[in-house]
C-alpha cells in the first residue's frame, strides 16, 4: 500500500467533506498551498497598503487544521471616527457580530441564514441578498465589520436624507443611479415573499406589481419610467408617512 | 430565537428601512426601551466559584431561571451577587448555553445529576446540541433501563391478592418462588432430556439377530419407545395447557416463541397418531418425526444462556443478513469462475455451476473436504484466491455479532449482580433508618422515664439531653411526638411489634391495667374500649403481619426501638401496645418519597371473627408506609 503524503491525504479528506477555503472558494491545492494563498490574500482590499498597519491580519493555521482566515477590524478609534456610534455601542455591536461570525466576516449564506431567523414564515433570502449587496460596499462577496457598522451608522444615526439615500441605493440593484420598473418589481416581490403564504387577505399574484404601479405613480414625476435619486428624495420628503417612519430608526440601538 | 441571532435584531430592524418608502400606510409605533440600562456585568457565585457575564447574555432566554426575575430570589445584598448553592462544574455548561446558544452535555457528568441541574435552572434538555444529543439520549436510556429493571423486580414480588390463575402463572415464570414450581420446573426439564435422548437412541443400531441386518433400537423395541414418547408428550401437553390456562393474555401467549416451540414439539406425535394407518403419507409421517428434535429448544426456558444466544441472533439480524448476502455473492462468483476454469479438464467433478457451489462453500469456510479438487492450473489459482477471500468475508461481520452478544451477556450479568446486591443494600438502608427511629424512641424513653419517675427535670439533665440531640433532631422528634399525641398511639420497635402480634394471638384477652401506664389517657381509654368489645381484636394480625413485614421490595419502616426498651418497658404495661400496633404509622423518612396511603378507618373492634380476614391483611400492609429510596 502506497503511503500517501500527509498533505495529500488531508486534502483528499477535505475534498470529501467539501471544505473549501473561505476566501478563495477553491479547494486547497496540495503543494503550493501557502504561497498561492499568501499571494492571493495580498490582493485583498483589506490588505491594501492604504490601510493602517493595525488592519486586517490574517493567520493561516497549521497543516492539521483547516486553514481559516481571521479578519480583524480596524481599531476602535478609527471606527469611532468613521461612524456615529458611541464606544459602548460599537462594543456591543462587535460582540454580537463576532459571536455569530467568529471569523470576522459574513458571507452571503450566513447573512441569509441570520436574516431568515427573523422571518420564519416566509422566504427572506431574496431580500437578504439585496441587503447583502447594499452592505457590501466593496463588492468582495463578504461583509466585514466595518461595512456592517458603516451601513448601520447611516441607517440608525444618519440624517433623513442619508437614510433615503441608503434606501435608494438598496433599490437600485445595478447601481446605475435610477430605479427601473423591473428593479422595483424584484424588490417588491422579495418583500412580499417574506410574508409567506398564510396572510389575511390571501396574497394575490398581482399584489406586488400593483404595489409597484402605485409606487411609480407616486415617485415618478416626469413619467419617464424610471425614478432617479432626486425624484425619489423629493417625493419622499413630501410624503408624511415616509417621513414619520424614518424617525423609527432613531431608537433602534 | 438563538442567542447570537438576538444580538442581530438591531440589524434586522435597521434593514427594515427598505420597506419604508414603499409602504402605503403609516408604520406602527415602536416599543420604547424603558429604563434603558447600560449593559452591566452580573456576578454569579456558584458554591464559591464566581462567574461573570453580561446581563443581556442572561436575558436572551427569559423563560429560564437566570433569564427571568426568579434569580432575584438568590440575590445577596451584602455581596451584590447572585449565590447558588449548586455544582459549579455543571454550571459551566449551563452558562455556556446562554453564551453560545448551544447546550452541551459533558460526558464525565452523571446523567441524573445533570438532569437535576437543568431542571433547577429551568432549561429543557431537548435543546441539547446535535453534537451531544446522541450521547445524552444513550446515557438516559441506559439509566432508565436500569431503573426499570429494578422496578420490574419489585413487581415480581407477591401481591397479597392473587388468585389461583395468577399464582400459577407466576410459578411458571419464576420457578424459584415456590417449591411446587421448582419441582415442576425440574420435572419438565428431566422429561425434555428424556425425550431428546429417546429420539437419539431410537436410531442407534442395537444388537443384530443372525438372519437380519442391524436394526435400529427404535424398530426393535417399538412398544417401549412408543410408551416413552407418549409419556413425554402427555407431560408436555399438560404443561402447555396449564400455561395456556394461566397466561394473563392468552392470545399473546399463543403468539410467543416459546409456546410455538411447545406446539411444534408435541404436534408430530398427534399427527402421527392420526395418520398411522395411511400408507401414502407414511413418508411424510417419517419427516414429521424430525420435528421432534425441536423439543430440545424447550430447554431455553431452563437455560438463560440459550435465551441470550437467541436474543443476540435476533438483534444481530442485520449483520447476519449481510454476512449471508456477501457470502452468497462470493459463492456465485467463485463457482462460476471455477466451473469455467475446470471446464476443460477431463473427468472434472465441476459438472455445472450449482455443482461448483459445494466446492466454493467448502473452500471459503476453509473446510476443504477434498471430494472436489481443481486440476487445472487456472482452477488452482482461483481456488486459492477463493479460500483467502472466504476467510476475509467471514471474519468481517463476526466481531459485530460477538460484541453484541458480549454486551447483552454483560447486561444480564449486571442485572443478576444488582439483584444480589440489592438485598444487602436494602438491609443496610434499613439499619440506618432503624437507627434514626431508634434515636427518637431513645430520647422519648429518656424523657418519659423522667416523667414516670417524677424526677424533677433538673437543668443538668435537660442540658444533657439537649446536647446529645442536635436542633434538627430535636425538632424532628418533637414533630413525631406531636403526631403521637394526635393519634393517641405510639411508635414502637419492630421486634416488639412482632412479638406482640404473636402474643396477641395466643392470649385470650389483653390484660390491660391502665394504672401503671406511663402513657396518657388515650391509649388507656383505647384499651378499655377494647376490653369492652371483642377480646381478640387482633388475633388475625399475626400471620399477616409477619408476611407484611417480610416484604423486601420496599423498605417498610416499622418503628423500631432498642431491645432494651422492651425490658425497661416491661415494667410498664406492654400489652397495651397491642392495640397501638394496628395503627402504627411509620416513623422517619428523610430523603425518600413518602407515599402514605390513607389508612382506612380501623375498627378492629368490629371484627367479630378472630381468624384472618382479608381486610385485616390489607389494613396491616397498607398502614405500613412504603418507602423506596431513589
Amino acid at each position: 500500500m502506497k503511503a500517501k503524503t500527509r498533505e495529500q491525504s488531508l486534502s483528499d479528506s477535505r475534498e470529501l467533506d467539501g471544505s473549501y477555503d473561505q476566501l478563495t472558494g477553491n479547494p486547497p491545492s496540495s503543494q503550493s498551498k501557502k504561497t498561492i494563498k499568501q499571494r492571493f490574500l495580498k490582493l485583498l482590499p483589506c490588505c491594501q497598503p492604504s490601510a493602517t498597519p493595525s488592519v486586517s491580519q490574517y493567520s493561516i493555521e497549521d497543516d492539521f487544521e483547516l486553514s481559516t482566515v481571521c479578519y480583524r477590524p480596524e481599531g476602535l478609534e478609527k471606527l469611532l471616527e468613521q461612524t456615529k456610534f458611541t464606544k459602548k455601542e460599537l462594543q456591543i455591536l462587535y460582540r454580537g457580530f463576532k459571536n455569530e461570525c467568529p471569523s470576522g466576516v459574513v458571507n452571503e449564506e450566513t447573512f441569509k441564514l441570520i436574516y431568515s431567523q427573523f422571518f420564519p414564515q416566509g422566504d427572506s433570502s431574496t431580500y437578504a441578498h439585496f441587503l447583502f449587496d447594499a452592505f457590501d460596499t466593496q463588492k468582495n462577496g463578504s461583509v466585514s465589520f466595518e461595512d456592517f457598522v458603516a451601513g448601520l451608522s447611516i441607517i440608525l444615526r444618519g440624517s433623513i436624507n442619508d437614510r433615503l439615500n441608503w434606501a435608494f441605493n438598496l433599490y437600485d440593484l445595478n447601481k446605475d443611479g435610477c430605479i427601473t420598473k423591473e428593479e422595483m418589481t424584484d424588490i417588491m416581490k422579495s418583500i412580499y415573499d417574506m410574508m409567506g403564504k398564510c396572510t389575511y387577505p390571501s396574497m394575490k399574484e398581482t399584489a406586488p406589481s400593483e404595489h409597484v404601479e402605485n409606487f411609480f405613480q407616486k415617485m415618478d414625476r416626469n413619467k419617464d419610467g424610471v425614478v432617479t435619486i432626486d425624484e425619489f428624495i423629493e417625493s419622499c420628503q413630501k410624503d408624511e408617512n415616509i417621513m414619520q417612519s424614518m424617525q423609527l430608526f432613531d431608537n433602534v440601538i | 430565537m438563538a442567542a447570537g441571532v438576538a444580538a442581530w435584531l438591531p440589524f434586522a430592524r435597521a434593514a427594515a428601512i427598505g420597506w419604508m418608502p414603499v409602504a402605503n400606510c403609516p408604520m406602527p409605533v415602536a416599543p420604547r426601551d424603558h429604563g434603558k440600562r447600560q449593559d452591566e456585568l452580573i456576578i454569579l457565585n456558584v458554591s464559591g466559584r464566581r462567574f461573570q457575564t453580561w446581563r443581556t447574555t442572561l436575558d436572551r432566554y427569559p423563560d429560564t431561571l437566570l433569564g427571568s426575575s426568579e434569580k432575584e430570589f438568590f440575590y445577596n445584598e451584602e455581596t451584590k451577587e447572585y449565590f447558588f448553592d449548586r455544582d459549579p462544574d455543571a454550571f459551566r455548561s449551563i452558562l455556556n448555553f446562554y453564551r453560545t446558544g448551544k447546550l452541551h452535555y459533558p460526558r464525565h457528568e452523571c446523567i441524573s445529576a445533570y438532569d437535576e441541574e437543568l431542571a433547577f435552572f429551568g432549561i429543557i434538555p431537548e435543546i441539547i446540541g446535535d453534537c451531544c444529543y446522541e450521547e445524552y439520549k444513550d446515557r438516559k436510556r441506559e439509566n432508565a433501563e436500569r431503573l426499570m429493571d429494578d422496578q420490574e423486580e419489585n413487581k415480581d414480588n407477591k401481591l397479597p391478592n392473587m388468585n389461583f390463575r395468577e399464582t400459577m402463572w407466576r410459578a411458571f415464570e419464576n420457578p424459584h418462588t415456590s417449591t411446587m414450581a421448582l419441582v415442576f420446573y425440574y420435572v419438565t426439564g428431566f422429561f425434555i432430556a428424556i425425550s431428546v435422548i429417546t429420539n437419539v437412541v431410537e436410531t442407534v443400531p442395537c444388537g443384530s439377530t443372525p438372519n437380519q441386518k442391524d436394526v435400529p433400537c427404535g424398530e426393535r423395541y417399538t412398544v417401549a419407545f412408543f410408551c416413552m414418547d407418549t409419556a413425554c408428550v402427555m407431560i408436555f401437553t399438560v404443561e402447555y395447557l396449564m400455561r395456556l390456562f394461566a397466561a394473563p393474555s392468552r392470545y399473546r401467549f399463543m403468539r410467543s416463541v416459546m409456546s410455538i416451540i411447545d406446539v411444534v414439539a408435541i404436534l408430530p406425535y398427534y399427527i402421527g397418531l392420526v395418520m398411522t394407518n395411511n400408507e401414502d403419507v407414511s413418508g411424510a409421517f417419517v419427516t414429521l418425526r424430525v420435528f421432534r428434535v425441536f423439543r430440545i429448544f424447550k430447554f431455553s426456558r431452563h437455560s438463560q444462556g440459550l435465551r441470550i444466544l437467541g436474543y443476540t441472533l435476533k438483534s444481530c439480524a442485520s449483520e447476519l443478513g449481510f454476512l449471508l448476502f456477501s457470502l452468497t455473492m462470493a459463492i456465485i462468483i467463485f463457482a462460476t469462475v471455477m466451473f469455467y476454469a475446470e471446464k476443460g479438464s477431463s473427468s472434472s467433478k465441476f459438472t455445472s455451476i450449482p455443482a461448483s457451489f459445494w466446492y466454493t462453500i467448502v473452500t471459503m469456510t476453509t473446510l476443504g473436504y477434498g471430494d472436489m479438487v481443481p486440476k487445472t492450473i487456472a482452477g488452482k489459482i482461483f481456488g486459492s484466491i477463493c479460500s483467502l477471500s472466504g476467510v476475509l468475508v467471514i471474519a468481517l461481520p463476526v466481531p459485530v455479532i460477538v460484541s453484541n452478544f458480549s454486551r447483552i451477556y454483560h447486561q444480564n450479568q449486571r442485572a443478576d449482580k444488582r439483584r444480589a446486591q440489592k438485598k444487602a443494600r436494602l438491609a443496610r438502608i434499613r439499619v440506618v433508618k432503624t437507627g434514626m427511629s431508634s434515636a427518637f424512641l431513645h430520647n422519648k424513653r429518656n424523657g418519659l422515664f423522667n416523667e414516670l419517675l417524677e424526677l424533677p427535670c433538673s437543668e443538668e439533665v435537660e442540658q444533657h439531653l439537649s446536647k446529645t440531640a442536635s436542633l434538627l433532631e430535636s425538632q424532628h422528634h418533637h414533630l413525631l411526638h406531636c403526631l403521637e399525641k394526635t393519634t393517641a398511639h405510639e411508635f414502637v420497635d419492630e421486634q416488639l411489634y412482632e412479638q406482640n402480634c404473636r402474643e396477641g394471638a395466643v392470649q385470650s384477652y389483653p390484660s390491660c391495667s391502665p394504672s401503671l401506664s406511663s402513657q396518657e389517657g388515650p391509649t388507656g381509654t383505647c384499651c378499655t374500649h377494647q376490653a369492652r368489645k371483642n377480646p381478640l381484636p387482633d388475633a388475625s394480625v399475626p400471620p399477616t403481619c409477619q408476611g407484611a413485614l417480610q416484604e423486601l421490595s420496599a423498605v417498610h419502616i416499622q418503628c423500631s426501638d432498642q431491645p432494651a426498651l422492651s425490658t425497661s418497658r416491661s415494667s410498664l404495661n406492654m400489652k397495651l401496645d397491642d392495640t397501638s400496633r394496628l395503627n402504627c404509622k411509620s416513623g422517619l423518612i428523610t430523603t425518600a418519597i413518602i407515599s402514605i396511603p390513607t389508612p382506612p378507618a380501623v375498627s378492629p373492634e368490629g371484627d367479630s371473627q378472630p381468624l384472618t380476614s382479608p381486610s385485616m391483611q390489607t389494613i396491616a400492609s397498607s398502614n405500613a408506609v412504603k418507602v423506596s429510596t431513589l
